[in-house]
């Protein structure tokens, strides 16, 4: 194949890896020059992490429900910061183009938007690894909890998060993309709407009815009271992973066509040409 | 007419309307591979804006755009991106990110092979070497303006998009850009449509030139045929009539 053959094939792939991983390969550049950012992503998840230990202790003694289950705080903020980091990792990643007033660079190359979304995915992943691994081996040495115990449903429950905290990332970069930085407060907080509503530390049962209707609209609740029944009942509810797993594929397909429809609003308005803070 | 054969670059009836403001009106016009065109115009005549357009950055309102026969507007231009790139000293590279690295991921994403050996090659070129790991946000413009060039340049594009690359730099400097393009161009059969506001520049590097005002194409030839035709000694000349004569009716 000559080297135009290989171009014009490269070109013609909806989807190609070198792509995906220059986009990567840019973050982890900035990532690895930086190592306050690297503390960053560990160090509220460990105080978080510390912070549940200590009431764990506390509430072991004066609470039946606790003691059943050693642990289950401890479990449920790691688990939430699981989708509180991947939110957050998706959205630094699409706010870092912003702020170095690139988006428009990107989208001239033959980048398309879903092979960005792909590579944002990605670093998201890798950050919610490096902000997780320290606080989840410290609650081991601390509190003599292990959340690998938790074994395969870990895997369902982590892989659920994930993709729900990527379609809120998505959500808060189509604001960024449509209406400019002043909606880049939403990357930081939008996430924390959805805690009431995830069961993080409660069960669903404590809502009042009509909201635990919309609890259930959303695939967190799923996940914690699945990650309750693995805890204390010490079976894996498949029926919560399937109605996680499907919300999931509705809300980020969603999401995904909103993003790519505001890709679309930001060529027909010009917004890509004079991005930035 | 198959994309082989067509024009580097074609546009015709191009309309793009911010709200009731028409940034470019109605033009057209074609780029023959190889030739090299500049674009004049007073600020906010549209030349951002048609570039923008032949881009796909941005949609037009009416009209077609293409370039090596493929549809700008369309998912069409994914065929055609990897054989185009544009350059502008006011555009970001990642701030954070070294020359180097910078090359780097743009050199990916364009699927060059070899990329560090391209790399090199433009380095040696644009005498990159002293700063290839210094990062872009310590550059200064003359070496930003290089450092731009070069990514653009680092797919051989068979079309090139420069807005005002000479801009804000120092005689020397800028001397040793035209050059530099001026020798690409001839040597690689590159298309490339120059937006300029430097009439020597515009002088030196083009066959033909397009001068526009308030989004229409008021003036376009060679040199000799626009000294003729505004009877003028000068491009700068030409450009003052064109710039300062009283605006034609919608």
């Amino acid at each position: 194949m000559t080297p135009a053959e290989r171009r014009d094939a490269q070109a013609r792939s909806a989807f190609a890896g070198h792509r995906l991983f220059a986009i990567v390969l840019r973050h982890l550049y900035v990532m690895r020059t930086s190592w306050p950012r690297l503390l960053e992503m560990a160090y509220w998840p460990t105080v978080q992490m510390i912070v549940w230990g200590f009431a764990s202790s506390f509430f072991r003694g004066h609470s039946s429900w606790v003691a059943q289950a050693a642990g289950v705080l401890i479990g449920a903020v790691l688990l939430w910061e699981v989708m509180f980091r991947a939110n957050l990792g998706f959205s630094l990643s699409f706010l870092e183009e912003m702020w170095s007033r690139n988006l428009g660079q990107l989208y001239l190359t033959p980048l398309r938007p879903h092979e960005h979304v792909a590579a944002l995915a990605v670093m998201s992943l890798i950050r919610t690894c490096i902000g997780l691994l320290p606080p989840s081996l410290l609650a081991i040495a601390l509190y003599d909890f292990n959340i690998y115990g938790l074994g395969l449903p870990l895997i369902a429950f982590f892989a659920n998060l994930m993709v729900m905290g990527w379609s809120v990332g998505l959500f808060t970069a189509s604001l960024v993309l449509r209406f400019g930085m002043g909606a880049e407060s939403l990357a930081w907080v939008l996430i924390f709407g959805l805690s009431p509503l995830a069961g993080i530390y409660y069960p669903i049962s404590t809502l009042p009815g009509w909201l635990q209707h919309v609890a259930y609209a959303l695939p967190p609740a799923y996940v914690f009271e699945g990650m309750r029944a693995v805890m204390f009942d010490h079976v894996f509810r498949w029926d919560l992973f399937i109605r996680a797993a499907a919300l999931n594929a509705v809300y980020f397909t969603g999401f995904a066509a909103f993003f790519l429809h505001m890709v679309r609003v930001a060529r027909r308005k010009g917004l890509f040409l004079n991005m930035g803070e | 007419m198959t994309p082989a054969d067509a024009a580097a670059i074609s546009v015709s009836g191009l309309t793009k309307r911010f709200g009731p403001v028409r940034a470019v009106d109605g033009i057209g016009f074609s780029v023959a591979r190889g030739e090299t065109i500049g674009l004049l115009g007073g600020n906010g005549a549209g030349k951002t804006t048609t570039i923008s357009m032949l881009l796909g950055l941005l949609l037009p309102t009416e009209g077609r755009v293409s370039v090596l026969g493929h549809d700008m507007t369309t998912a069409d231009r994914y065929a055609v991106l990897p054989r185009m790139n544009f350059a502008s000293p006011y555009v970001n590279l990642p701030y954070r990110l070294t020359v180097h690295q910078n090359l780097k991921v743009y050199g990916l994403l364009y699927g060059i092979r070899k990329i560090d050996a391209r790399i090199a090659e433009l380095a040696d070129e644009l005498m990159l070497h002293p700063f290839l790991h210094t990062p872009a946000r310590r550059l200064s413009s003359g070496q930003k303006t290089r450092v731009t060039l070069a990514k653009a340049l680092l797919n051989r594009p068979e079309v090139l998009l420069l807005d005002e690359p000479t801009a804000s730099l120092d005689p020397d400097t800028g001397d040793f850009v035209r050059s530099y393009l001026e020798a690409y161009a001839g040597r690689s059969g590159c298309a490339v449509l120059l937006a300029s506001h430097n009439m020597q520049e515009v002088e030196r590097l083009c066959a033909r030139i397009l001068i526009m005002k308030a989004g229409r194409i008021e003036a376009a030839g060679t040199l000799p045929e626009l000294l003729a035709a505004f009877s003028r000694d000068s491009l700068e000349r030409v450009f003052l009539d064109i710039a300062r004569a009283p605006e034609a009716a919608p």
